[in-house]
């Protein structure tokens, strides 16, 4: 028993101690800006702005190839921290700043093909094989994904529904200059 | 003696193919073989983890586990020194080349799971090989793992340009592909007087 202990802790110490030395002879220095951005960005991997998933698109944007406003689901709030980090000027005129939305399943309509359940990123649809699907709340991000591939046009985006536990005050409305 | 070691070099890779006889390692045969180059790269790298994992471990099974009695945990060690190899291998990749490392992605942490890395330090010790010969039939086996990536990458690569039938597009004759050249590979059997 002790025999094995020890034999087993000294082989895994021998070990991690070569990897840990590796680890320093073979480092890679990445940019940690683009690890910032990546921060950033929603990171639901909706693939909404072309890139392969948030990673690429954060790379894209520390190398200057894509403007801060490609995000969508990100709304007004991620053009503005992008912005702020890249030191750019954001045109946030283009970006319509949307309420939050969520995906939500029109029962009547659903026909239980699973398309949308096999694209959520964030698996925030519930469902199998001929049964009515449902949205998880918590976890939908509302990338559209699911919107895009249902035949029967039963899942769409809905504004978050406003319940005694969602409402808040709304902000004051600025005053147009007349 | 040398040809004794060409003999060996000869039956892993050849005759007791790891991948098409043994059927060992099938995970990365299917996922990685739909281009010649990153067949190629992911052949050369499980070779390289596959060379060193049988040294190590037969290093392992002789000089701790057999001394101290506790060759029950073989796998474990193994899986140990595994881990670490397949590491180490991640972390050489990461540096020389960065493309590769974004092609491989997944499937490079993954040769940690490829039966054939464990399956053949076992098989050496079944077989109470030596040292030498331990090596040799790693390398040999992986070199024959290697050459049956980049044989069916080249042939997916080419069944990817044929109108295949709609039925059979994709996966399905990838699945047909690999059971014939299962086939041809029973072929070397021959070499061997029985």
């Amino acid at each position: 028993m002790l025999i094995a202990l020890t034999s087993l802790t000294v082989l895994g110490a021998i070990l991690g101690f070569i990897l840990g030395v590796a680890a320093r002879v073979f480092r890679v220095e990445g940019n940690p800006l683009v690890a910032e951005l990546e921060e950033i960005l929603p990171g639901s991997q909706c693939g909404q702005c072309g890139f392969p998933g948030c990673a690429g698109a954060a790379q894209a944007l520390a190398g200057g190839l894509a403007p801060v406003t490609l995000c969508p689901p990100g709304g007004r709030a991620v053009v503005m921290a992008l912005a702020a980090r890249l030191g750019v000027d954001a045109d946030v005129s283009g970006v319509q700043d949307t309420l939050p939305m969520l995906a939500e399943v029109n029962e009547a309509l659903c026909i239980g093909c699973t398309r949308c359940f096999k694209v959520c990123p964030t698996d925030a649809i519930l469902g199998a094989a001929q049964q009515i699907h449902a949205v998880f709340r918590e976890a939908c991000t509302a990338c559209g994904k699911c919107e895009a591939v249902c035949p029967t046009e039963s899942v769409k985006l809905q504004p978050v529904p406003v319940t005694l536990h969602g409402w808040y005050w709304h902000k004051p409305q600025p005053v147009a200059a007349a | 003696m040398m040809s004794e070691y060409l003999l060996i070099m000869l039956s892993t890779a050849l005759v007791n193919n790891v991948v098409l006889v043994k059927f060992l390692g099938l995970c990365p045969f299917m996922g990685i073989s739909k281009k010649m180059d990153t067949a190629l790269s992911m052949g050369l790298a499980t070779t390289f983890v596959i060379t060193f994992t049988t040294a190590g471990s037969w290093l392992l099974e002789h000089w701790l586990l057999m001394p101290l009695g506790i060759q029950y945990l073989r796998i474990l060690t193994y899986i140990l020194v595994i881990a670490a190899v397949v590491q180490f291998t991640e972390m050489v990749i990461r540096k020389v080349s960065p493309p590769l490392y974004q092609v491989l992605g997944i499937y490079l942490p993954l040769i940690t799971t490829n039966c054939a890395v464990l399956g053949l330090p076992l098989l050496n010790v079944q077989e109470k090989s030596n040292f030498t010969v331990s090596l040799i039939g790693g390398f040999g086996s992986s070199v024959g793992f290697t050459l049956v990536l980049v044989l069916f990458a080249g042939m997916r690569e080419r069944i990817a340009l044929a109108s295949v039938s709609q039925t059979f597009a994709g996966a399905p004759i990838a699945f047909i592909t690999a059971g014939m050249l299962a086939l041809a590979f029973m072929g070397f059997a021959g070499l061997v007087p029985h």
